[in-house]
Protein backbone atom coordinates (compact mmCIF):
# COMPACT_ATOMS: atom_id res chain seq x y z
CA UNK A 1 0.00 0.00 0.00
CA UNK A 2 3.02 2.30 -0.10
CA UNK A 3 2.44 2.79 -3.83
CA UNK A 4 1.78 6.53 -4.38
CA UNK A 5 -1.09 5.73 -6.75
CA UNK A 6 -2.94 3.90 -3.99
CA UNK A 7 -2.33 6.75 -1.57
CA UNK A 8 -3.69 9.30 -4.04
CA UNK A 9 -6.76 7.15 -4.73
CA UNK A 10 -7.33 6.62 -1.02
CA UNK A 11 -7.30 10.34 -0.24
CA UNK A 12 -9.51 10.99 -3.26
CA UNK A 13 -12.17 8.60 -1.96
CA UNK A 14 -11.80 9.87 1.61
CA UNK A 15 -12.37 13.41 0.35
CA UNK A 16 -15.38 12.35 -1.71
CA UNK A 17 -16.90 10.64 1.33
CA UNK A 18 -16.38 13.55 3.70
CA UNK A 19 -17.41 16.34 1.32
CA UNK A 20 -20.50 14.58 0.00
CA UNK A 21 -21.56 13.74 3.57
CA UNK A 22 -21.16 17.40 4.47
CA UNK A 23 -23.18 18.35 1.41
CA UNK A 24 -25.99 15.97 2.48
CA UNK A 25 -26.27 17.87 5.73
CA UNK A 26 -25.79 21.44 4.56
CA UNK A 27 -27.71 21.66 1.28
CA UNK A 28 -31.19 23.16 1.33
CA UNK A 29 -32.51 20.99 -1.50
CA UNK A 30 -33.81 17.56 -0.41
CA UNK A 31 -33.19 15.99 -3.81
CA UNK A 32 -29.57 17.15 -3.85
CA UNK A 33 -29.18 15.75 -0.36
CA UNK A 34 -30.41 12.35 -1.52
CA UNK A 35 -28.21 12.31 -4.63
CA UNK A 36 -25.20 13.43 -2.64
CA UNK A 37 -25.75 10.47 -0.34
CA UNK A 38 -24.94 8.29 -3.38
CA UNK A 39 -21.36 9.58 -3.40
CA UNK A 40 -21.07 9.07 0.36
CA UNK A 41 -22.13 5.43 0.02
CA UNK A 42 -19.73 4.85 -2.86
CA UNK A 43 -16.91 6.53 -0.98
CA UNK A 44 -17.50 4.30 2.04
CA UNK A 45 -17.61 1.25 -0.25
CA UNK A 46 -14.26 2.30 -1.71
CA UNK A 47 -12.80 2.63 1.79
CA UNK A 48 -13.97 -0.92 2.51
CA UNK A 49 -12.07 -2.04 -0.59
CA UNK A 50 -8.94 -0.43 0.86
CA UNK A 51 -9.49 -2.57 3.97
CA UNK A 52 -9.53 -5.68 1.69
CA UNK A 53 -13.20 -6.22 2.54
CA UNK A 54 -14.48 -6.58 -1.04
CA UNK A 55 -17.58 -8.50 -0.03
CA UNK A 56 -18.67 -5.85 2.46
CA UNK A 57 -17.97 -3.15 -0.11
CA UNK A 58 -20.24 -4.77 -2.70
CA UNK A 59 -22.87 -5.48 -0.05
CA UNK A 60 -22.70 -1.81 0.93
CA UNK A 61 -23.47 -0.82 -2.66
CA UNK A 62 -26.26 -3.40 -3.04
CA UNK A 63 -27.99 -2.60 0.25
CA UNK A 64 -27.45 1.14 0.60
CA UNK A 65 -27.43 2.34 -3.00
CA UNK A 66 -29.73 -0.30 -4.50
CA UNK A 67 -32.15 -0.45 -1.59
CA UNK A 68 -32.13 2.44 0.82
CA UNK A 69 -31.13 5.28 -1.51
CA UNK A 70 -33.67 4.26 -4.17
CA UNK A 71 -36.38 4.04 -1.48
CA UNK A 72 -35.37 7.47 -0.23
CA UNK A 73 -35.50 8.98 -3.73
CA UNK A 74 -38.88 7.36 -4.36
CA UNK A 75 -40.19 8.81 -1.12
CA UNK A 76 -38.91 12.28 -2.01
CA UNK A 77 -40.27 12.15 -5.55
CA UNK A 78 -43.72 10.96 -4.54
CA UNK A 79 -44.14 13.53 -1.78
CA UNK A 80 -46.21 16.43 -2.98
CA UNK A 81 -44.68 19.89 -2.63
CA UNK A 82 -41.48 18.62 -1.06
CA UNK A 83 -39.48 21.44 -2.64
CA UNK A 84 -41.63 24.05 -0.92
CA UNK A 85 -41.47 22.61 2.57
CA UNK A 86 -39.00 24.26 4.91
CA UNK A 87 -36.43 21.92 6.35
CA UNK A 88 -35.52 23.94 9.38
CA UNK A 89 -37.00 22.60 12.56
CA UNK A 90 -38.74 25.09 14.81
CA UNK A 91 -37.39 23.45 17.92
CA UNK A 92 -33.79 24.32 18.72
CA UNK A 93 -31.70 22.95 21.53
CA UNK A 94 -28.41 24.71 21.06
CA UNK A 95 -26.84 24.02 24.44
CA UNK A 96 -27.65 20.26 24.76
CA UNK A 97 -26.79 19.83 21.08
CA UNK A 98 -23.39 21.45 21.45
CA UNK A 99 -22.65 19.47 24.61
CA UNK A 100 -23.56 16.23 22.83
CA UNK A 101 -21.43 17.13 19.78
CA UNK A 102 -18.37 18.03 21.85
CA UNK A 103 -18.84 14.91 23.98
CA UNK A 104 -19.03 12.57 20.99
CA UNK A 105 -16.06 14.17 19.21
CA UNK A 106 -14.06 14.07 22.44
CA UNK A 107 -14.87 10.41 23.05
CA UNK A 108 -14.00 9.46 19.48
CA UNK A 109 -10.71 11.37 19.54
CA UNK A 110 -9.83 9.94 22.97
CA UNK A 111 -10.42 6.38 21.72
CA UNK A 112 -8.46 7.13 18.58
CA UNK A 113 -5.42 8.51 20.40
CA UNK A 114 -5.34 5.98 23.22
CA UNK A 115 -5.81 2.84 21.10
CA UNK A 116 -4.34 3.78 17.76
CA UNK A 117 -2.20 0.67 17.50
CA UNK A 118 -4.00 -1.62 15.09
CA UNK A 119 -4.33 -5.20 16.26
CA UNK A 120 -3.61 -7.64 13.44
CA UNK A 121 -5.56 -10.86 13.62
CA UNK A 122 -3.72 -13.95 14.83
CA UNK A 123 -4.92 -16.04 11.90
CA UNK A 124 -4.28 -14.79 8.41
CA UNK A 125 -6.97 -14.95 5.79
CA UNK A 126 -6.61 -17.90 3.47
CA UNK A 127 -8.38 -18.35 0.18
CA UNK A 128 -11.45 -16.44 -0.90
CA UNK A 129 -13.11 -14.11 1.59
CA UNK A 130 -16.55 -15.07 0.25
CA UNK A 131 -16.16 -18.73 1.19
CA UNK A 132 -15.00 -17.76 4.68
CA UNK A 133 -18.04 -15.51 5.17
CA UNK A 134 -20.33 -18.29 3.90
CA UNK A 135 -18.88 -20.87 6.28
CA UNK A 136 -19.04 -18.52 9.26
CA UNK A 137 -22.64 -17.50 8.50
CA UNK A 138 -23.73 -21.11 8.22
CA UNK A 139 -21.84 -22.38 11.27
CA UNK A 140 -20.91 -19.99 14.06
CA UNK A 141 -23.40 -17.25 13.28
CA UNK A 142 -26.31 -19.41 12.09
CA UNK A 143 -28.61 -18.35 14.95
CA UNK A 144 -28.28 -14.55 14.37
CA UNK A 145 -28.59 -15.22 10.65
CA UNK A 146 -31.87 -17.10 11.09
CA UNK A 147 -33.16 -14.50 13.56
CA UNK A 148 -32.50 -11.74 11.04
CA UNK A 149 -34.26 -13.67 8.31
CA UNK A 150 -37.33 -14.19 10.52
CA UNK A 151 -37.31 -10.47 11.36
CA UNK A 152 -37.13 -9.56 7.67
CA UNK A 153 -39.88 -12.03 6.81
CA UNK A 154 -42.11 -10.50 9.49
CA UNK A 155 -41.37 -7.02 8.12
CA UNK A 156 -42.17 -8.18 4.60
CA UNK A 157 -45.50 -9.73 5.63
CA UNK A 158 -46.34 -6.63 7.66
CA UNK A 159 -45.60 -4.36 4.69
CA UNK A 160 -47.69 -6.52 2.36
CA UNK A 161 -50.54 -6.45 4.90
CA UNK A 162 -50.42 -2.67 5.25
CA UNK A 163 -50.26 -2.08 1.50
CA UNK A 164 -53.04 -4.54 0.73
CA UNK A 165 -56.11 -3.31 -1.06
CA UNK A 166 -58.84 -3.22 1.57
CA UNK A 167 -62.12 -4.48 0.16
CA UNK A 168 -64.31 -3.37 3.07
CA UNK A 169 -63.40 0.30 2.64
CA UNK A 170 -64.56 0.50 -0.94
CA UNK B 1 10.30 1.12 -18.93
CA UNK B 2 8.47 0.78 -22.21
CA UNK B 3 10.78 -1.87 -23.60
CA UNK B 4 10.43 -4.12 -20.54
CA UNK B 5 6.67 -3.83 -20.69
CA UNK B 6 6.75 -4.76 -24.36
CA UNK B 7 8.96 -7.77 -23.76
CA UNK B 8 6.50 -8.92 -21.10
CA UNK B 9 3.87 -8.52 -23.71
CA UNK B 10 5.34 -10.37 -26.63
CA UNK B 11 5.99 -13.75 -25.01
CA UNK B 12 2.52 -14.65 -23.74
CA UNK B 13 0.78 -12.53 -26.32
CA UNK B 14 -0.91 -15.29 -28.27
CA UNK B 15 0.30 -18.45 -26.58
CA UNK B 16 -0.22 -17.85 -22.85
CA UNK B 17 -2.28 -20.47 -21.14
CA UNK B 18 -2.50 -18.99 -17.64
CA UNK B 19 -5.35 -16.63 -16.81
CA UNK B 20 -5.27 -12.82 -17.05
CA UNK B 21 -1.83 -12.53 -18.71
CA UNK B 22 -2.76 -9.57 -20.87
CA UNK B 23 -4.51 -7.56 -18.19
CA UNK B 24 -1.75 -8.20 -15.64
CA UNK B 25 0.91 -7.13 -18.13
CA UNK B 26 -1.13 -3.98 -18.84
CA UNK B 27 -1.69 -3.21 -15.17
CA UNK B 28 2.07 -3.29 -14.56
CA UNK B 29 2.75 -0.90 -17.42
CA UNK B 30 3.86 2.51 -16.16
CA UNK B 31 4.95 5.50 -18.19
CA UNK B 32 6.99 8.17 -16.33
CA UNK B 33 5.74 6.72 -13.04
CA UNK B 34 2.10 7.19 -14.06
CA UNK B 35 -0.14 4.10 -14.13
CA UNK B 36 -0.91 4.45 -17.82
CA UNK B 37 -1.59 0.72 -18.16
CA UNK B 38 -4.53 0.93 -15.75
CA UNK B 39 -6.04 3.68 -17.87
CA UNK B 40 -5.64 1.62 -21.04
CA UNK B 41 -7.16 -1.35 -19.21
CA UNK B 42 -10.25 0.70 -18.43
CA UNK B 43 -10.36 2.23 -21.91
CA UNK B 44 -10.51 -1.08 -23.78
CA UNK B 45 -14.12 -1.95 -22.71
CA UNK B 46 -15.10 1.68 -23.35
CA UNK B 47 -13.82 1.54 -26.92
CA UNK B 48 -15.52 -1.82 -27.31
CA UNK B 49 -18.90 -0.42 -26.18
CA UNK B 50 -18.57 2.56 -28.54
CA UNK B 51 -17.58 0.44 -31.54
CA UNK B 52 -20.15 -2.26 -30.99
CA UNK B 53 -23.06 0.10 -30.35
CA UNK B 54 -22.22 2.12 -33.47
CA UNK B 55 -21.96 -0.89 -35.75
CA UNK B 56 -24.05 -3.71 -34.40
CA UNK B 57 -26.20 -1.74 -31.97
CA UNK B 58 -27.52 1.05 -34.15
CA UNK B 59 -27.00 -0.10 -37.73
CA UNK B 60 -27.54 -3.80 -36.97
CA UNK B 61 -30.72 -3.19 -35.05
CA UNK B 62 -32.13 -1.07 -37.87
CA UNK B 63 -31.30 -3.65 -40.49
CA UNK B 64 -32.53 -6.58 -38.38
CA UNK B 65 -35.81 -4.84 -37.57
CA UNK B 66 -36.20 -3.90 -41.22
CA UNK B 67 -35.67 -7.45 -42.47
CA UNK B 68 -38.08 -8.80 -39.86
CA UNK B 69 -40.74 -6.42 -41.12
CA UNK B 70 -39.95 -7.07 -44.78
CA UNK B 71 -38.42 -3.65 -45.31
CA UNK B 72 -34.97 -2.63 -46.51
CA UNK B 73 -33.94 -0.33 -43.66
CA UNK B 74 -31.38 2.44 -44.23
CA UNK B 75 -30.26 2.33 -47.88
CA UNK B 76 -29.35 5.90 -48.85
CA UNK B 77 -26.04 6.71 -47.13
CA UNK B 78 -23.33 4.54 -48.64
CA UNK B 79 -23.74 1.05 -50.02
CA UNK B 80 -26.62 -0.68 -48.13
CA UNK B 81 -26.69 2.38 -45.88
CA UNK B 82 -23.56 1.37 -43.95
CA UNK B 83 -22.56 5.00 -43.42
CA UNK B 84 -25.96 5.84 -41.89
CA UNK B 85 -24.65 5.57 -38.31
CA UNK B 86 -21.81 7.99 -39.04
CA UNK B 87 -24.29 10.45 -40.51
CA UNK B 88 -26.43 10.09 -37.38
CA UNK B 89 -23.47 10.69 -35.09
CA UNK B 90 -22.48 13.80 -37.06
CA UNK B 91 -26.04 15.05 -36.70
CA UNK B 92 -26.08 14.38 -32.95
CA UNK B 93 -22.72 16.14 -32.51
CA UNK B 94 -23.90 19.26 -34.33
CA UNK B 95 -27.18 19.52 -32.46
CA UNK B 96 -27.66 22.34 -29.99
CA UNK B 97 -27.33 21.16 -26.43
CA UNK B 98 -30.76 22.09 -25.13
CA UNK B 99 -31.39 22.29 -21.39
CA UNK B 100 -35.04 23.12 -20.64
CA UNK B 101 -35.48 26.38 -18.67
CA UNK B 102 -37.48 24.82 -15.87
CA UNK B 103 -35.30 21.72 -15.61
CA UNK B 104 -33.06 21.08 -12.65
CA UNK B 105 -29.86 22.00 -14.51
CA UNK B 106 -27.43 20.05 -12.39
CA UNK B 107 -29.36 16.76 -12.27
CA UNK B 108 -30.31 17.09 -15.93
CA UNK B 109 -26.65 17.29 -16.93
CA UNK B 110 -25.36 14.73 -14.45
CA UNK B 111 -28.10 12.10 -15.04
CA UNK B 112 -26.83 10.62 -18.34
CA UNK B 113 -23.31 10.55 -16.91
CA UNK B 114 -24.32 8.53 -13.84
CA UNK B 115 -26.37 6.26 -16.09
CA UNK B 116 -23.41 5.53 -18.35
CA UNK B 117 -20.99 5.04 -15.47
CA UNK B 118 -23.46 2.59 -13.92
CA UNK B 119 -23.63 0.49 -17.05
CA UNK B 120 -19.87 0.76 -17.66
CA UNK B 121 -18.77 -0.19 -14.12
CA UNK B 122 -19.95 -3.77 -14.58
CA UNK B 123 -17.43 -4.16 -17.43
CA UNK B 124 -14.70 -4.15 -14.79
CA UNK B 125 -15.49 -7.77 -13.98
CA UNK B 126 -16.43 -9.06 -17.44
CA UNK B 127 -13.70 -11.37 -18.71
CA UNK B 128 -13.24 -10.58 -22.39
CA UNK B 129 -10.81 -13.43 -22.87
CA UNK B 130 -8.95 -15.92 -20.69
CA UNK B 131 -6.11 -13.41 -20.72
CA UNK B 132 -8.11 -10.23 -20.19
CA UNK B 133 -10.34 -9.05 -17.36
CA UNK B 134 -10.57 -5.58 -15.85
CA UNK B 135 -10.46 -6.73 -12.24
CA UNK B 136 -10.44 -10.37 -11.23
CA UNK B 137 -12.48 -9.92 -8.06
CA UNK B 138 -13.47 -12.88 -5.93
CA UNK B 139 -16.92 -11.28 -5.65
CA UNK B 140 -17.18 -10.59 -9.40
CA UNK B 141 -20.67 -11.91 -10.06
CA UNK B 142 -22.10 -10.27 -6.93
CA UNK B 143 -20.49 -6.99 -7.97
CA UNK B 144 -21.97 -7.24 -11.48
CA UNK B 145 -25.46 -7.75 -10.03
CA UNK B 146 -25.09 -5.01 -7.45
CA UNK B 147 -23.56 -2.23 -9.52
CA UNK B 148 -26.77 -1.93 -11.57
CA UNK B 149 -28.02 0.12 -8.61
CA UNK B 150 -26.02 3.08 -9.88
CA UNK B 151 -27.86 2.96 -13.17
CA UNK B 152 -31.14 3.20 -11.24
CA UNK B 153 -29.97 6.39 -9.55
CA UNK B 154 -28.91 7.80 -12.93
CA UNK B 155 -32.36 7.13 -14.39
CA UNK B 156 -34.00 8.83 -11.40
CA UNK B 157 -31.68 11.84 -11.76
CA UNK B 158 -32.49 12.15 -15.47
CA UNK B 159 -36.21 11.69 -14.95
CA UNK B 160 -36.50 14.11 -12.05
CA UNK B 161 -34.09 16.63 -13.51
CA UNK B 162 -36.10 16.95 -16.73
CA UNK B 163 -39.03 18.39 -14.74
CA UNK B 164 -41.48 16.75 -17.10
CA UNK B 165 -44.35 14.45 -16.13
CA UNK B 166 -43.55 11.90 -18.82
CA UNK B 167 -39.94 11.79 -17.78
CA UNK B 168 -40.81 11.31 -14.13
CA UNK B 169 -43.34 8.59 -14.93
CA UNK B 170 -40.82 6.87 -17.17
CA UNK B 171 -38.12 7.07 -14.52
CA UNK B 172 -40.38 5.73 -11.77
CA UNK B 173 -41.62 2.88 -13.96
CA UNK B 174 -38.12 2.02 -15.03
CA UNK B 175 -36.77 1.99 -11.50
CA UNK B 176 -39.68 -0.05 -10.15
CA UNK B 177 -39.07 -2.53 -12.94
CA UNK B 178 -35.30 -2.78 -12.48
CA UNK B 179 -35.52 -3.08 -8.71
CA UNK B 180 -38.21 -5.80 -8.88
CA UNK B 181 -36.55 -7.87 -11.58
CA UNK B 182 -33.22 -7.80 -9.78
CA UNK B 183 -34.61 -10.41 -7.39
CA UNK B 184 -35.40 -13.26 -9.84
CA UNK B 185 -32.28 -12.33 -11.82
CA UNK B 186 -30.05 -12.57 -8.76
CA UNK B 187 -31.58 -15.87 -7.61
CA UNK B 188 -31.21 -17.34 -11.10
CA UNK B 189 -27.55 -16.32 -11.22
CA UNK B 190 -27.12 -17.78 -7.74
CA UNK B 191 -27.99 -21.18 -9.25
CA UNK B 192 -25.06 -20.77 -11.62
CA UNK B 193 -22.82 -19.61 -8.78
CA UNK B 194 -23.86 -22.68 -6.78
CA UNK B 195 -22.88 -24.99 -9.62
CA UNK B 196 -19.52 -23.24 -9.91
CA UNK B 197 -18.92 -22.90 -6.17
CA UNK B 198 -17.36 -19.46 -6.66
CA UNK B 199 -18.29 -15.89 -7.53
CA UNK B 200 -15.09 -15.19 -9.47
CA UNK B 201 -16.01 -14.73 -13.13
CA UNK B 202 -12.81 -16.29 -14.47
CA UNK B 203 -13.18 -19.34 -12.21
CA UNK B 204 -16.85 -19.76 -13.17
CA UNK B 205 -15.75 -19.95 -16.80
CA UNK B 206 -12.68 -22.09 -16.15
CA UNK B 207 -14.87 -24.74 -14.47
CA UNK B 208 -16.93 -24.96 -17.67
CA UNK B 209 -14.01 -25.78 -19.96
CA UNK B 210 -13.28 -29.28 -21.18
CA UNK B 211 -12.63 -31.34 -24.27
CA UNK B 212 -16.34 -31.96 -24.90
CA UNK B 213 -16.99 -28.30 -25.64
CA UNK B 214 -20.59 -27.29 -25.08
CA UNK B 215 -21.36 -30.36 -22.95
CA UNK B 216 -19.35 -28.81 -20.11
CA UNK B 217 -21.45 -25.63 -20.05
CA UNK B 218 -23.65 -25.25 -16.99
CA UNK B 219 -26.75 -25.15 -19.14
CA UNK B 220 -26.11 -28.78 -20.12
CA UNK B 221 -24.59 -29.94 -16.82
CA UNK B 222 -27.80 -30.06 -14.86
CA UNK B 223 -31.34 -31.04 -15.88
CA UNK B 224 -32.85 -27.96 -14.17
CA UNK B 225 -30.36 -25.39 -15.46
CA UNK B 226 -32.60 -24.30 -18.33
CA UNK B 227 -35.04 -22.84 -15.77
CA UNK B 228 -32.66 -20.30 -14.15
CA UNK B 229 -31.27 -19.65 -17.64
CA UNK B 230 -34.71 -18.68 -18.96
CA UNK B 231 -35.59 -16.74 -15.81
CA UNK B 232 -32.37 -14.74 -16.00
CA UNK B 233 -32.89 -14.06 -19.68
CA UNK B 234 -36.44 -12.74 -19.12
CA UNK B 235 -35.40 -10.73 -16.08
CA UNK B 236 -32.42 -9.28 -17.92
CA UNK B 237 -34.73 -8.04 -20.68
CA UNK B 238 -36.63 -6.15 -18.00
CA UNK B 239 -33.45 -4.85 -16.42
CA UNK B 240 -32.25 -3.24 -19.63
CA UNK B 241 -35.74 -1.91 -20.51
CA UNK B 242 -35.99 -3.92 -23.71
CA UNK B 243 -39.25 -5.05 -25.28
CA UNK B 244 -41.58 -6.63 -24.17
CA UNK B 245 -40.64 -4.76 -20.99
CA UNK B 246 -40.03 -1.35 -22.56
CA UNK B 247 -42.86 0.33 -20.66
CA UNK B 248 -40.51 3.00 -19.18
CA UNK B 249 -40.05 4.43 -22.67
CA UNK B 250 -43.37 3.31 -24.14
CA UNK B 251 -43.57 5.55 -27.20
CA UNK B 252 -47.34 5.40 -27.43
CA UNK B 253 -47.92 6.47 -23.83
CA UNK B 254 -44.91 8.36 -22.52
CA UNK B 255 -43.27 9.90 -25.64
CA UNK B 256 -39.85 8.49 -24.69
CA UNK B 257 -39.97 8.03 -20.93
CA UNK B 258 -37.11 9.34 -18.85
CA UNK B 259 -35.13 10.70 -21.81
CA UNK B 260 -37.96 12.69 -23.41
CA UNK B 261 -36.18 16.02 -22.88
CA UNK B 262 -32.74 14.90 -23.98
CA UNK B 263 -31.21 15.71 -27.33
CA UNK B 264 -27.79 15.84 -28.95
CA UNK B 265 -24.86 14.26 -27.17
CA UNK B 266 -26.71 13.64 -23.90
CA UNK B 267 -29.19 11.52 -25.83
CA UNK B 268 -26.26 9.68 -27.43
CA UNK B 269 -24.75 9.00 -23.98
CA UNK B 270 -28.06 7.56 -22.74
CA UNK B 271 -28.19 5.29 -25.77
CA UNK B 272 -24.59 4.24 -25.30
CA UNK B 273 -25.46 3.30 -21.71
CA UNK B 274 -28.42 1.28 -22.94
CA UNK B 275 -26.34 -0.64 -25.47
CA UNK B 276 -23.63 -1.05 -22.84
CA UNK B 277 -26.01 -2.75 -20.42
CA UNK B 278 -27.46 -4.87 -23.24
CA UNK B 279 -24.06 -6.39 -23.89
CA UNK B 280 -23.37 -6.60 -20.15
CA UNK B 281 -26.40 -8.80 -19.40
CA UNK B 282 -25.77 -10.86 -22.53
CA UNK B 283 -22.17 -11.44 -21.47
CA UNK B 284 -23.24 -12.37 -17.93
CA UNK B 285 -25.77 -14.94 -19.15
CA UNK B 286 -23.19 -16.46 -21.49
CA UNK B 287 -20.57 -16.50 -18.72
CA UNK B 288 -22.76 -18.14 -16.10
CA UNK B 289 -24.66 -20.61 -18.29
CA UNK B 290 -22.84 -20.90 -21.60
CA UNK B 291 -19.18 -21.11 -20.74
CA UNK B 292 -18.05 -17.55 -21.46
CA UNK B 293 -14.86 -17.67 -23.50
CA UNK B 294 -14.89 -21.47 -23.87
CA UNK B 295 -15.28 -22.86 -27.33
CA UNK B 296 -18.56 -24.75 -27.80
CA UNK B 297 -16.97 -27.11 -30.34
CA UNK B 298 -16.14 -30.60 -29.00
CA UNK B 299 -13.10 -32.72 -29.75
CA UNK B 300 -14.31 -35.36 -32.18
CA UNK B 301 -11.85 -38.22 -32.05
CA UNK B 302 -8.60 -37.17 -33.72
CA UNK B 303 -10.05 -33.83 -34.86
CA UNK B 304 -9.30 -31.71 -31.81
CA UNK B 305 -11.71 -28.88 -32.63
CA UNK B 306 -11.97 -27.78 -29.02
CA UNK B 307 -8.20 -27.49 -28.54
CA UNK B 308 -7.87 -25.64 -31.84
CA UNK B 309 -10.54 -23.07 -31.03
CA UNK B 310 -9.48 -22.21 -27.48
CA UNK B 311 -6.99 -19.62 -26.36
CA UNK B 312 -6.88 -15.91 -25.56
CA UNK B 313 -7.84 -14.62 -29.01
CA UNK B 314 -10.41 -17.32 -29.70
CA UNK B 315 -11.77 -16.70 -26.19
CA UNK B 316 -12.42 -13.05 -27.00
CA UNK B 317 -14.11 -14.15 -30.22
CA UNK B 318 -16.38 -16.65 -28.45
CA UNK B 319 -17.50 -14.43 -25.61
CA UNK B 320 -18.24 -11.52 -27.92
CA UNK B 321 -20.11 -13.80 -30.34
CA UNK B 322 -22.15 -15.30 -27.50
CA UNK B 323 -22.98 -11.81 -26.27
CA UNK B 324 -23.95 -10.73 -29.78
CA UNK B 325 -26.17 -13.77 -30.16
CA UNK B 326 -28.17 -12.80 -27.06
CA UNK B 327 -28.36 -9.21 -28.27
CA UNK B 328 -29.75 -10.57 -31.53
CA UNK B 329 -32.39 -12.48 -29.56
CA UNK B 330 -33.23 -9.28 -27.67
CA UNK B 331 -33.71 -7.45 -30.97
CA UNK B 332 -35.71 -10.32 -32.39
CA UNK B 333 -38.06 -10.26 -29.38
CA UNK B 334 -38.41 -6.51 -29.64
CA UNK B 335 -39.86 -6.76 -33.12
CA UNK B 336 -42.00 -9.80 -32.29
CA UNK B 337 -43.72 -9.31 -28.96
CA UNK B 338 -46.15 -6.58 -27.86
CA UNK B 339 -45.46 -4.51 -24.75
CA UNK B 340 -46.70 -5.65 -21.34
CA UNK B 341 -48.94 -3.53 -19.13
CA UNK B 342 -47.53 -2.28 -15.81
CA UNK B 343 -49.65 -4.64 -13.72
CA UNK B 344 -48.78 -7.60 -15.98
CA UNK B 345 -45.14 -6.70 -15.55
CA UNK B 346 -45.37 -6.85 -11.76
CA UNK B 347 -47.49 -10.01 -11.90
CA UNK B 348 -44.88 -11.75 -14.04
CA UNK B 349 -42.06 -10.70 -11.73
CA UNK B 350 -43.51 -11.44 -8.32
CA UNK B 351 -45.93 -14.29 -8.97
CA UNK B 352 -44.25 -16.19 -11.80
CA UNK B 353 -40.51 -15.53 -12.04
CA UNK B 354 -39.66 -15.21 -8.34
CA UNK B 355 -41.38 -18.47 -7.20
CA UNK B 356 -39.89 -20.38 -10.13
CA UNK B 357 -36.49 -18.89 -9.37
CA UNK B 358 -36.77 -20.23 -5.81
CA UNK B 359 -37.88 -23.64 -7.12
CA UNK B 360 -34.90 -23.78 -9.45
CA UNK B 361 -32.65 -22.65 -6.60
CA UNK B 362 -33.78 -25.50 -4.34
CA UNK B 363 -33.65 -28.09 -7.15
CA UNK B 364 -30.15 -26.98 -8.16
CA UNK B 365 -29.04 -27.23 -4.53
CA UNK B 366 -30.47 -30.77 -4.27
CA UNK B 367 -28.79 -31.74 -7.55
CA UNK B 368 -25.44 -30.32 -6.45
CA UNK B 369 -25.55 -32.03 -3.06
CA UNK B 370 -26.96 -35.46 -3.92
CA UNK B 371 -25.85 -36.11 -7.49
CA UNK B 372 -22.11 -36.69 -7.72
Amino acid sequence: MSNPTYTVIFYLFAAITVFSAAFVVFTRNVIYSAFSLLFTFFGVAALYVFLSADFIAVTQVVVYVGGILVLLLFGVMFTNGIMQTGQKSEVFHIIPGTVLLVGIIGALLYTFYTSHGWMPSETTLQGSIVERIGFETMSRYVLPFEMVSILLLAALIGAAFLARFDKSEK
Amino acid sequence: MTSTALSQFSIPFLMGSSLNVWSEALAGFNLFGLPLGLVILAAIPLVFIALYSLTYGVYGERKISAFMQDRLGPMEVGKWGILQTIADILKLLQKEDVVPTSADKFLFVVGPGILFVGSFLAYAVLPFSPAFIGASLNVGLFYAIGIVALEVVGILAAGWGSNNKWSLYGAVRSVAQIVSYEIPAAIALLCGAMMAGTLDMQKIIAIQSGSLGFAHFFLFQNPIAWLPFLIYFIASLAEVNRAPFDIPEAESELVAGYFTEYSGMKFAVIFLAEYGSMFMVSAIISIVFLGGWNSPLPNIGPIALNDLTNGPVWGAFWIIMKGFFFIFVQMWLRWTLPRLRVDQLMYLCWKVLTPFAFVSFVLTAIWEVYVP
